[in-house]
């Protein structure tokens, strides 16, 4: 399947996206990296000149940035655990048969189709309010003091949030991965004398091995960067409380304008995310062969 | 038309040299098979000839036309894949005719066309059925209905009969074989199955390590192997290869003795052997012996032969039908 | 697993199973419900469920004083665009990598998924001066290339992966049989891989119409789609509960059916082809 002529046809026809993705990854990280030298406001224009590594010492010596980089593993670590075990957890539930089991996973992965700013609206208004919300008449028919979740436990709340919505997808690959396994090889372990749980623990789970790691590879690329549900409910506070990193250097560079920080923070997260993505690519390198 | 010829042709992939400088020449109408081992490169030189890997090296000429560099659609050749390679989408009829719309001819010529190689083929009833429909006989022929409707000067054959059960492959093999005597066209053919080289081909080719082993009809690689390998490759069960004293009493380094080249008997002869397993099939009889101070030799004798696990027989190899190599595997 | 569950068995788990779908689905649902409430019922206590007067007024309301429909239709023209340019570019591409790899090919879809590891607030403040620059910020021409550009590993390596399912020996027969290089991608490539081709359109659509950074960011009213207008919402001034659950379900429900229909080839993307 290789002549000369399909070679230089391939070549042709793989370079718009390879130029594309080129120039979109290259152009704005080089212009990132760049600013992040610069002392450089957009609300004080024509006054760019070059202060060497100083944003970056605002950047990381600004108090916030501690409890934004906290905050932001702690979201992350959150949310891939409690998505992870459920994820098994509900996945193996519906495995099983049941009445309706076609109807209860359109039910069950349906979060995940929710866009972020719906689900975080819904979720802050008319569930974690603390006046009208449903938990706050939930706990108020069990005579308890409502929590107001947002202002009480920021973070934790937001995880619960961003946890429903990825926990579908979490449960959707590793169901797949589930009923892939061959079934034959449950029955020989059956007739190895294996019981229930020794299958699951040496045969089952080895088989979603892939699947958990390709979950938690992608989940922590996307959770890195959560944003949107930070935004519509607590805006990253009080004060910093579920601030993150992505937050953090929203704030610096569209509210405060400060395009200098913002670089800065923003090299530090490509940073952050690289270190995060060698440890996984490495962690789940054999996984992904083949 | 289809006259054949490969002048040196060498293939690389990257550092690794998989075709080293094959020679060959294919007269026009002739059947010819290219045999071997898995990996001696018999189907790479294949897609060569297609045009769908280029040559590294060295030149392929068509009817006297150099085609070293021409694509594939202009070489004039038909191929018929391993996995039938049909298109899924279309219908028999569709997929018959797909070539002949690719070289732009009108409908109703096309239409006459398929429906001649339907005929040919027994494919009449199912025009209008696709693949996934049909048994794998049946996409056998529809593979080759497409290849022929082209009228190409050359048909070549990737080991079209290993997706087929053994019943059907007789069959298929038969039907090969007439389609060639029909068309009186060029075909090549490439497998790795000795029982196909030998029952269809004018002339085989057998290859190993990129290399041309031997070059002539079934009957004369049978009797006139040029090495030790031919010799193993060609004939079936393989032929016995014997390597020290009795070996050296032949003046050789190496003796080959093919099963059915053996006088059986339970009195005398000059082996001596217990049978470890013998295989009765009715027409013949197989037996595996442990011959003393010669190893293990497989033997045919006639299919009445009585022999039992532990029985002792005696083996006499056939005059003038013992083969001998020398330290370089050549013949002598 | 060719042994049949007991009755009782599958009775509990048919309870367990249930209960957990609707607690899953229930914000969902309880948004459908609240939408059909009038805003004094939507905060009432106790809460009613589904004994309420229902009414349509929201649906109405929320055009008549949002316009609505400019957004629905920015969603729609962000996300379909921001698709179908992408296939447009990564059709071939992933033609080439599945057909006629090289030694880098598999460096150069790693490479592919590596950026969508950045984050994009590396690149938000340089984006957004560009954007600013071009006098492009909040219009929909915009976000059409940047999701497209998010999205194009994605599509790239979701056809790559259908791609690589079609025996390339088929293809090989149609250059033997005489087709061009675009006839062996229009009638062969593309009608077998007609599936791949759909669900990966309907799962990049779906990628768009959520995605909910570029789209907040680099919008303000003209060209924001639904993520950015459902956002406006968060204002503190008012409780408009059965206004937003509208607006809400009107910004999730088709998605949602797209998704269901979509699920079994959605793991395939959303994993890069590394479960299927």
């Amino acid at each position: 399947m290789a002549t000369l002529h399909t070679k230089a046809a391939a070549r042709a026809m793989m370079s718009p996206a390879v130029i594309l993705l080129l120039i979109w990854m290259a152009v704005p990280l080089a212009m990132t990296l760049y600013f992040s030298f610069l002392r450089y406001n957009l609300l004080m224009p024509g006054m760019e000149e070059y202060t060497g590594f100083l944003n970056y010492e605002f950047f990381l010596t600004d108090p916030a940035f501690p409890i934004a980089l906290a905050n932001t593993l702690m979201l992350v670590g959150g949310v891939l655990l409690i998505t992870v075990v459920g994820g098994v957890f509900l996945a193996i539930l519906l495995d099983q048969p049941f009445w309706g089991q076609g109807i209860v996973r359109l039910l069950a992965i349906a979060p995940f189709f929710v866009m972020p700013t719906v689900s975080a609206l819904v979720w802050k208004n008319m569930l974690m309010h603390p006046v009208n919300g449903l938990f706050a008449w939930i706990a108020r028919s069990f005579g308890a003091e409502p929590v107001d979740w947002l202002s009480s436990m920021p973070l934790f709340s937001i995880i619960i949030i961003v946890a429903w919505a990825w926990l579908p997808f979490a449960t959707l690959i590793i169901l797949t991965a589930l009923q892939s396994l061959d079934s034959d090889q449950k029955e020989a372990a059956e007739m190895d004398g294996a019981g229930p749980v020794s299958i699951f623990l040496h045969i089952t789970l080895p088989h979603l091995a892939r699947a958990l790691t390709v979950v938690i590879l992608i989940e922590t690329i996307f959770l890195l960067s959560v944003f949107a549900e930070i935004l519509v409910t607590t805006s990253g506070g009080p004060g910093n409380a579920s601030t993150n990193i992505a937050y953090l250097i929203y704030t610096q560079a569209l509210l405060q304008f400060d395009v200098g920080t913002a670089s800065a923070g923003g090299v530090v997260a490509v940073i952050l995310a690289n270190i995060v993505a060698i440890f996984l690519i490495r962690m789940i390198g054999k996984n992904l062969e083949t | 038309m289809g006259a054949i010829t490969l002048e040196n042709v060498v293939k690389r992939f990257g550092e690794a040299q998989v075709i080293h400088g094959v020679d060959l020449e294919i007269k026009d109408g002739e059947f010819v098979v290219f045999v071997g081992p898995s990996g001696c490169g018999k189907s790479t030189l294949l897609r060569l000839i297609a045009g769908l890997e280029d040559v590294s090296d060295g030149r392929i000429v068509i009817d006297g036309q150099d085609a070293t560099d021409l694509p594939p659609a202009r070489r004039r050749l038909a191929m018929v894949f391993q996995s039938y390679a049909l298109y899924p989408h279309m219908s028999v009829a569709r997929n018959i005719g797909f070539p002949l719309k690719m070289a732009g001819m009108d409908k109703a010529a096309i239409e006459a066309k398929v429906q001649g190689a339907a005929k040919i083929l027994n494919l009449t009833d199912y025009l209008d059925r696709k693949p996934g429909q049909l048994s794998g006989g049946q996409r056998q022929r529809v593979a080759i209905g497409r290849a022929i409707v082209r009228e190409p000067s050359a048909f070549l054959f990737d080991e079209p009969l290993s997706n087929l059960d053994a019943a059907l492959r007789v069959n298929m093999r038969l039907e090969i074989s007439e389609l060639h005597q029909s068309l009186a066209t060029t075909m090549i053919y490439v497998t790795h199955d000795q029982v196909e080289a030998m029952t269809m081909a004018d002339k085989i080719v057998v290859l190993q390590g990129g290399k041309i082993e031997q070059v002539g009809s079934p009957l004369e690689l049978y009797r006139n192997p040029r090495n030790k390998f031919v010799a193993g490759f060609i004939g079936s069960p393989a032929m016995n290869m014997v390597e020290g004293a009795e070996a050296a009493k032949a003046g050789a380094t190496t003796i080959g003795v093919r099963p059915e080249h053996f006088v059986m008997s339970h009195e005398s002869g000059q082996w001596r052997g217990k049978v470890g397993v013998a295989e009765h099939l009715g027409s013949d009889t197989f037996l595996h012996v442990e011959v003393e101070g010669v190893g293990p030799v497989t033997a045919r004798a006639t299919g009445e032969f009585e022999a039992r696990h532990g029985d002792t027989v005696f083996l006499t190899p056939e005059e003038g039908r013992v083969y001998r190599f020398g330290p370089d595997g050549l013949a002598l | 697993m060719s042994r049949t569950a007991t009755p009782q068995r599958k009775a509990l788990f048919t309870l367990i199973g249930w209960t957990i779908g609707l607690v899953l689905f229930f914000p969902i649902l309880w948004t459908i419900l609240t939408s059909f409430k009038t805003e004094v019922e939507a905060v009432t206590t106790p809460p009613t469920f589904f004994f309420f007067d229902w009414t349509f007024e929201n649906y109405l309301a929320v055009q008549e004083r949002s316009n609505y429909f400019l957004h629905a239709m920015n969603s729609v023209i962000i996300s379909v665009g921001s698709t179908a340019l992408g296939l447009l570019i990564a059709v071939p591409a992933a033609w080439a990598m599945a057909f006629s790899p090289t030694k880098r090919t598999k460096d150069i879809l790693m490479w592919m998924l590596s950026t969508k590891m950045l984050p994009p607030v590396g690149v938000l403040v340089p984006i957004y001066l560009i954007a600013r620059d071009w006098g492009v910020l909040d219009t929909r021409i915009a976000l059409v290339v940047v999701l497209m550009m998010i999205n194009l590993p994605i599509i790239v390596w979701m056809l790559y992966t259908y791609f690589k399912e079609i025996p390339g020996d088929i293809l090989e027969a149609a250059r033997m049989d005489g087709a061009s290089l675009r006839q062996e991608i229009v009638s062969v490539l593309a009608p077998m891989a007609v599936p791949g081709i759909a669900s990966t359109l309907l799962l990049n659509i779906i990628l768009a119409w959520n995605e909910a950074f570029w789209t907040l960011n680099l919008t303000a009213a003209k060209a924001a789609p639904l993520t950015a207008f459902i956002a406006s919402y968060s204002s503190p001034e008012g409780l408009f509960w059965a206004k937003l659950s509208a607006a809400s379900t009107m910004a999730i429900a088709p998605i949602l059916v797209m998704g269901w229909f979509s699920q079994k080839q959605l793991v395939r993307g959303l994993t890069f082809g590394a479960v299927k």
